[in-house]
């Protein structure tokens, strides 16, 4: 019997970050006599960082290689490093926002950290993947640590009800997908996306299929119809939890998102105006629902749905505009939002009671109160609502500048009325911040952790200098986009 | 004499000193050496952005250009340069400058340094407007300006800031969303966001009518043109004087400069088909703001009502579209900042004292506080025009080309300015004349030392231009001798006679 031959330079840094999860789960029983401690978690997370670390270096020797790939399953070319990139720097991020919010509530650090890596895993392989069934594994992957991972606070109601949620609505999502990747299946032969290309009919069962995928797509980006979900699970998860997912699913499900749209064997006038159609929806009624939240992570959880539907206006755009503002977008948003929920994981009462965390009133006077911190959160939502000179707002003239080359001049002009409705929500809590005087409503954790200090400080300044100096590094984004639109 | 500054990227400089300023103030805790870093830069600005005037030619060209390509997939540049229509917008917003810091010096009570680093940025990104030749990065500017004055409102202003800033922000961000939008068609049909590029590129008709109306409502908002003008009582009455006098003063003439730079020179077809509506609305705005004005109680919403009505008085100098008009508009721009930007001091100094503005606290002030009173009457002049100040000059400057255009505008104008002086001179006279019978008003001190040299200036500047116009049309009329040439032979039907 003959092995396939497996280039495993192609998963390097997927390999790294597996190998990282197993030390961790290991690192429960070293000194297993031993209670659990703030201590020891922080050595396990430290282990999980350097691993996130390593595997970063190693997507980033991959840039400008050649594309080389197992079996036609799996890719790496620029486009998936590119996405490694933005999903180990919001795991990174995330994983510091857990360093001392964990022991907080639990004792099941390295449970907490090799989940959170197989979830990073997951995401990697799925942006990744280039066949449908690899595709739908990771998908799995990623999508079973989050559900364990959304109601790790497990004392709680508000979490359990969240990860069941979650777990029953993701498992409609994956039957919907794997619906759609049998019809394809049964139209084409095969699952291989190279050959779904070259062999789709174009007839009824390409359509269904490509539908149905789109549905399970859509699940996980939270585009509306689909986005039922998404408030309750990113309220109940943990709040380092829900910072990291709302940036890495998204990353991991739009770069998929691409590649079988690429593949579809439908022409892009059939499908552009659907995802025109999803895009307006998605980003106005997020928009409007952020509008009349009373809790911090609900109204993130909302202005993430409508951030998923810019990024969709990226997707509309087509291949290879549209695909380097998304890339572009997904770096921005990484550090903008992550940073937004950082500070909302400050102003959370320990022990709190989901129906009651963070709400907008615990942000009152903090500017008074903590100067820096207010001004920081300022920055973010600021960027959120793309203002310039922030990332954000370079972020959307990317994507809007995308849809106007090719033609969505309407879909631009859509784009930005949501941010001037988006801007209203925000400002409200920089409003709160800036603005009124605290009362026994406002609240901070103290003091702020060296971690959350840190993942703040990375974030911000990723948020001020990101669209200012990546003139240059837009330019290689273009050209990975040009490489895999050509391909 | 003029010494060789070319060597030096002036505006550059003058652009991003403030910034420097404001970072250096994140490094002291001591409220005077926080004062004393954010007046020196101010003042340091100021002298640099004198080396524009050592070193300027009377032409119609851009000077000091700078450029550097910024992000080169969308041919994005930091593409810098003034012409005569830009130099005294720039050198009346590093004029401002100084004088609010010194203005505020002891009338911040929290957060001092907060309030001077906003000011200081504040100041980057008016000069960013006034100087930036691409439209994302004229864009950036235009946008960034928001942020600033949102927090100067919201943090430091009167009883209802908060509404009166996020109206504030919300409603300069609508009007310039579809500018953005605009901004990027532009690119898409002639793949350039150069200013001087996009000169030379003739745009279809249809693509100038719609280019047009998006940047000219943005542009109305700013301004503000009636009926778009509904932010600016709120925003200026609950300002603290400081954001008032920059919003007066500088703020509002992007909106005029940004019809001057883009609308008028980019779509000329467009502009000449919508010049008579715009007039309309300039001269409703007039009345409007006339007689708003007139019946105020509170002073300083009597001036903030009379801006609407002076910047009416200047879109109707643009969109006379000719030599005279814009030349007047452009200057007349200046003298309002200067003006009202004395107005909102004058008044916030009385506010400081009696903490009320209202015109039925006082009366009789000439005989406890003369200094005051005496340098209000000079203000209150320039601002209603008399022959000798700077007001004069403009208005009739503007009128002679409003005449030019179409004599009804330029004898509805001139019902405004009737108006203008009617309102301001009651104000005067409730203030200064009559008895002095509000005891409140017998205890009054006069103005400070402080307080005059924040006035000096602008009062010397009244002056200066008053009676020696041409120093400074001389520097303005090439600029718009080569917009306008520059327009007829861009626009499909010839208009210049």
């Amino acid at each position: 019997m003959n092995l396939p031959h497996i280039d495993f330079s192609v998963i390097t840094p997927e390999l790294i970050v597996i190998a990282t999860a197993l030390v961790v789960m290991l690192a429960e029983f070293v000194g297993a006599h031993a209670t659990p401690s703030p201590t020891r978690s922080h050595r396990i997370a430290l282990i999980a960082l350097l691993g996130l670390v390593l595997a970063a270096l190693a997507a980033v020797a991959g840039l400008g290689r050649a594309a080389t790939d197992i079996q036609g399953m799996l890719v790496a070319d620029d486009l998936g490093r590119y996405l490694e990139l933005v999903v180990l720097l919001a795991a990174a991020l995330g994983l510091l926002l857990a360093w001392d919010y964990l022991p907080q509530f639990t004792k099941m650090h390295s449970e907490y950290y090799a989940l959170y890596l197989l979830a990073v895993v997951g995401m990697m392989f799925m942006g990744k993947s280039t066949e449908l069934i690899t595709l739908f594994v990771s998908l799995e992957i990623l999508s079973v640590a989050l559900y364990v991972l959304t109601g790790f606070h497990r004392g709680q109601l508000a979490a359990g009800e969240a990860a069941l949620k979650y777990f029953l609505l993701g498992a409609f999502s994956s039957a919907f997908f794997i619906y759609g990747a049998a019809l394809l299946y049964g139209d084409t032969g095969s699952t291989h996306l190279v050959d779904i290309a070259a062999r789709a009919s174009g007839g009824f069962l390409t359509l269904a299929g490509l539908a149905l995928l789109l549905v399970g797509f859509g699940f996980k980006l939270a585009v509306v119809p689909f986005h039922m979900w998404t408030p309750d699970v990113y309220q109940g998860a943990p709040t380092p939890v829900t910072a990291f997912m709302s940036v890495g699913t998204k990353a991991a499900a739009f770069v998929a998102l691409f590649r079988v749209l690429q593949a579809a064997g439908v022409s892009y006038a059939t499908w552009s105006l659907v995802l025109a159609l999803l895009a307006t929806l998605t980003m106005t009624w997020g928009n409007l629902a952020a509008l009349r939240q009373s809790s911090l992570k609900r109204m993130l959880a909302y202005s993430s749905i409508a951030h998923a539907g810019y990024m969709l206006i990226g997707v509309t755009a087509g291949m290879q505009l549209g695909l380097s503002a998304v890339l572009f977008y997904l770096f921005a948003y990484a550090f903008m939002n992550i940073g937004a929920f950082a500070v909302v994981s400050l102003l959370e009462r320990p022990g709190y009671h989901a129906t009651q965390d963070a709400t907008i009133d615990a942000a009152r006077g903090l500017f008074a109160r903590k100067p820096l911190l207010a001004v920081v959160m300022a920055i973010f939502l600021l960027s959120l609502a793309g203002v310039p000179p922030l990332a954000g707002f370079f972020g959307k003239l990317y994507l809007f500048n995308a849809a106007v080359q090719s033609g969505w001049i309407w879909l631009a002009i859509v784009g930005m009325i949501n941010s001037v409705v988006s801007a209203y929500y925000y400002l409200r809590v920089t409003v709160l911040m800036f603005m009124t005087e605290a009362d026994e409503t406002s609240f901070l954790r103290s003091p702020l952790s060296n971690a959350t200090g840190l993942a703040i400080a990375v974030a911000m300044v990723g948020t001020l200098l990101l669209g200012i100096f990546a003139g240059p590094w837009l330019q290689q984004l273009g050209q990975a986009a040009l490489a895999f639109a050509g391909s | 004499m003029s010494m060789d500054l070319t060597a030096i990227p002036l505006l550059s400089l003058i652009l991003w000193l403030p910034v420097v300023g404001a970072l250096l103030l994140f490094f002291v805790r001591k409220e005077s050496t926080i004062k004393l870093i954010a007046l020196a830069t101010m003042l340091l600005d100021f002298v640099v952005s004198l080396g524009l005037l050592l070193n300027w030619s009377n032409t119609g060209d851009m000077q000091f250009v700078e450029k550097l390509l910024w992000i080169p997939p969308l041919n994005i540049s930091y593409h810098l340069g003034v012409d005569g229509i830009s130099l005294f917008l720039v050198l009346l917003t590093t004029l401002l400058g100084p004088i609010v810091v010194l203005y505020s010096w002891h009338n911040i009570k929290n957060n001092l340094r907060a309030f001077m680093v906003l000011l200081l940025v504040q100041q980057t990104g008016i000069v960013g407007v006034f100087t930036s030749l691409d439209l994302i990065l004229f864009f950036i500017f235009w946008e960034f300006t928001l942020i600033p004055m949102y927090f100067l409102i919201g943090r430091w202003g009167g009883q209802r800031r908060v509404y009166a800033a996020v109206k504030f922000f919300l409603y300069t961000m609508a009007g310039s969303a579809l500018m953005l939008v605009v901004i990027l068609l532009l690119y898409w049909q002639t793949g350039s966001f150069d200013w001087i590029e996009l000169q030379q590129t003739p745009l279809d008709p249809t693509v100038q009518t719609w280019a047009f109306l998006a940047f000219a409502l943005a542009f109305a908002i700013k301004v503000p043109l009636f009926p778009f003008h509904t932010w600016l009582p709120d925003a200026h009455v609950e300002a603290p004087t400081a954001g008032s006098v920059i919003l007066a003063g500088v703020l509002l003439k992007m909106g005029i400069y940004g019809f001057l730079r883009f609308c008028l020179p980019l779509f000329p077809d467009a502009t000449l088909r919508f010049a008579p509506w715009i007039a309309g609305l300039a001269l409703a705005g007039i009345l409007y703001g006339a007689l708003v004005a007139l019946v105020q109680k509170d002073v300083k919403s009597l001036v903030a009502y009379s801006s609407i009505a002076h910047l009416g008085f200047v879109m109707l100098g643009v969109v006379s579209l000719n030599q005279q008009g814009l030349a007047g508009a452009v200057l007349q721009s200046v003298n309002h900042g200067l003006s009202t930007g004395a107005l909102f001091l004058m008044v916030g100094m009385i506010y400081d004292r009696r903490h009320t503005r209202l015109l039925t606290e006082f009366g009789g002030l000439w005989k406890q506080i003369p200094i005051y009173s005496a340098l209000l009457l000079v203000v209150v002049m320039a601002s209603v025009g008399l022959p000798g100040l700077n007001g004069f000059v403009g208005e009739f400057t503007i009128l002679v080309g409003a005449f030019k255009a179409n004599r009804l505008w330029a004898v509805l104008g001139t019902v405004g300015v009737i108006f203008a002086a009617w309102y301001l001179l009651a104000a005067v006279r409730g203030m200064l004349q009559g008895p002095l019978d509000n005891p409140a008003n017998q205890k009054l001190q006069d103005l400070s030392a402080r307080e005059i040299w924040v006035l000096v200036p602008l009062i010397l500047l009244f002056f200066l231009i008053g009676l020696f116009p041409n120093l400074f049309l001389d520097k303005i009329n090439p600029a718009v001798e080569t917009l306008l040439h520059g327009m007829n032979a861009a626009a499909q039907i010839s208009f210049l006679p």
